[in-house]
């Protein structure tokens, strides 16, 4: 599928393909006409975190002089450390399977990325180009310099460079992400409103969306990595009514998927309110606990996205779908167009 | 709606009525965000308040500056988490003495609408959206009585704060029954820099000090369910 290669400029101007998975029917609609796609009472899932510039580029003091790289922020762990993975020199516009591994260092290297000052605490046995740094600033400064020296992480398919706000949906608040919950971006303020009128409730969830590529073997196979969520208590209670009332939840990205299945899963079967890790991978088969349906972007089979989609219709039906989207002119990648999979109903208990 | 507990974001917190309120909303138990372009100062008021054991954060940033809105929204969540209160108080009053409309020049008019009207948009944009998907926010813009009425040689101010009042209005036009409210607050005559600046010979006496209108306000905040849209003149709101 051709991949979008900007943002667009209205947010809810592209187009949605409906799967429904139980008629195994296939449409092509726009994202305007969600409210009608959904029942009063249905509940949509977002993932409310904001994305972070966690694209850094500096230099790091090697044994042979100082060398250039880019380090890319995966996560921030509780002890105030982040997780990151390092390239060598070169930028977004280079795919990043060709971009050069950064340097090889040891432990105790320092960084200097813009206005920032880091320390590498650790090289990860995964992978070389995985490491674990600590920046010199701290809170209001740390985060002011962050967002004065980093970029949003993006990949070569686009045209130009993107800016901070081009990056997020119009609900996010934590900046929380690493890459977009991009499955959001059609939401506007319009449609937002539309499906309130309509009855559809709406939730919230954080969940760190990781990194989807870093062009190193090892690391890409292990991905996604474990990933931090926090679901309020408030959406646990929107959850059991709606589901109480015989109606579906449906979730926006696969980030929230992962993230409402993870902690069902990792409480039994039962949902409940918190801040956790997960790092579950749905695939065909997997009975979902929580989650009907799936706002999403269009995914390609090549995409470990794709085998989380088969949780909610089979491969047959998304190889039809993904035919058809192609025939349709449809485009892909995150600022592409989307796609709304009504799946069989999730089964509570496991 | 207590204020206890909440993540409030307060710019212009430096000086004046917006450092007065960045303590009080600190005392009063929020987690508050202080946000001025003067680093030092920003970090002095944000560091006594801390000191006193009280949830407060400095942050160096300019409102009139398209490339600071996201570092101040997003900085603010990532320290205090999704802002509950947003409070619209940095403004300039343009070039002093106050020049009469034929002599401003149009880049001094265009800055004053940057700080005081366009920069306010910005932030409430970033913000505004998780507060409809949470049903929940307010949203406080600081005005002023050239909002209303025409003073000469307050044009670029009374222009910027009277756009700002009706932004405020159809903000909560727009996103009525959402649960996120849109308030504005004429503070009135208070004996600060800004006020110096406009008026050099007003006496210092004859005005209000900070401390008690910020007082005044917090106290109505708390108490008052006051529906979206509203404006309000701190003098006429009961007294803490």
């Amino acid at each position: 599928m051709r991949p979008a290669r900007a943002p667009r400029a209205v947010r809810s101007s592209g187009r949605l393909l409906h799967i429904d998975a139980a008629l195994e029917r296939i449409q092509d609609r726009r994202p305007s006409e969600l409210p009608e796609l959904l029942d009063t009472g249905d509940l949509l899932v977002l993932n409310d975190a904001a994305t972070l510039p966690a694209s850094l580029r500096g230099t790091v003091a090697a044994s042979a002089g100082s060398a250039e790289i880019e380090l890319r922020l995966l996560a921030r762990e509780p002890d105030g450390s982040w997780r990151a993975v390092a390239f060598g020199a070169g930028d977004w516009t280079t795919p990043t399977e060709h971009r050069p591994a950064p340097p090889r260092l040891a432990e105790g290297a320092q960084l200097t990325l813009g206005e920032l000052r880091a320390r590498v605490e650790a090289v990860s046995a995964l992978s070389p180009r995985l490491w674990r740094v600590r920046f010199e600033q701290e809170g209001a400064r740390f985060w002011s310099a962050l967002y004065h020296s980093g970029r949003p992480v993006q990949y070569s398919y686009l045209s130009r460079a993107l800016e901070l706000w081009d990056v997020q949906t119009l609900y996010g608040a934590q900046p929380w992400a690493v890459e977009a919950p991009s499955a959001g971006y059609p939401l506007d303020a319009e449609l937002l409103l539309a499906l309130r009128r309509r009855g559809v409730v709406l939730a919230g969830i954080t969940h760190a969306a990781g990194l989807s590529a870093t062009g190193d073997g090892a690391l890409d196979a292990a991905l996604p990595l474990e990933e931090r969520t926090l679901v309020p208590e408030s959406t646990v209670v929107a959850i059991a009514q709606a589901r109480a009332a015989g109606r579906r939840i449906v979730a926006v990205g696969t980030s929230v998927v992962r993230a409402l299945e993870g902690r069902a899963l990792a409480g039994g079967g039962e949902l409940s309110a918190g801040e956790s890790s997960t790092s579950l991978l749905l695939g065909p088969g997997y009975r979902r606990k929580v989650v009907d349906g799936l706002l999403t972007g269009m995914h390609d089979p090549s995409e470990s996205h794709y085998a989380l989609l088969q949780a909610f219709a089979p491969r047959s039906l998304l190889e039809r779908a993904q035919a058809q989207a192609e025939a349709w002119g449809y485009l892909g990648h995150e600022f592409g167009d989307a796609c709304l999979i009504a799946g069989a109903p999730a089964v509570l208990s496991p | 709606m207590p204020v206890n507990d909440k993540a409030v974001l307060v710019t212009g917190a430096s000086r004046g009525l917006g450092r007065a309120l960045f303590r009080e909303l600190a005392r009063a138990g929020a987690r508050v965000v202080g946000v001025a372009r003067d680093r030092a100062a920003i970090e002095a008021v944000a560091g006594e308040l801390s000191a006193q054991g009280f949830s407060a954060h400095g942050l160096a940033a300019d409102v009139g500056a398209q490339g600071d809105i996201y570092p101040i929204a997003g900085a603010a969540a990532a320290l205090v988490g999704p802002i509950d209160v947003l409070v619209h108080n940095a403004s300039s009053l343009g070039p002093t003495p106050l020049p009469l409309l034929l002599d401003t020049a149009c880049e001094d008019f265009a800055r004053v609408l940057q700080v005081n009207l366009l920069g306010p948009f910005r932030l409430s944009k970033i913000i505004v959206g998780n507060m409809l998907l949470r049903g929940q926010g307010l949203v406080l813009h600081v005005s002023s009585d050239a909002a209303t009425s025409a003073y000469p040689r307050w044009g670029a101010y009374g222009v910027s704060k009277a756009a700002l009042d009706h932004l405020a209005r159809i903000w909560a036009a727009e996103l009525a029954d959402s649960g996120v409210r849109f308030l504005s607050i004429d503070p009135g005559e208070m004996d600060t820099a800004m006020h110096a600046a406009a008026l050099p010979e007003a006496d210092p006496a004859s005005l209000a000090r900070p401390e008690q209108v910020a007082a005044r306000i917090v106290r109505f905040l708390q108490t008052e369910p006051a529906a979206s849209g509203q404006r309000f003149e701190a003098a006429q709101l009961e007294a803490s």
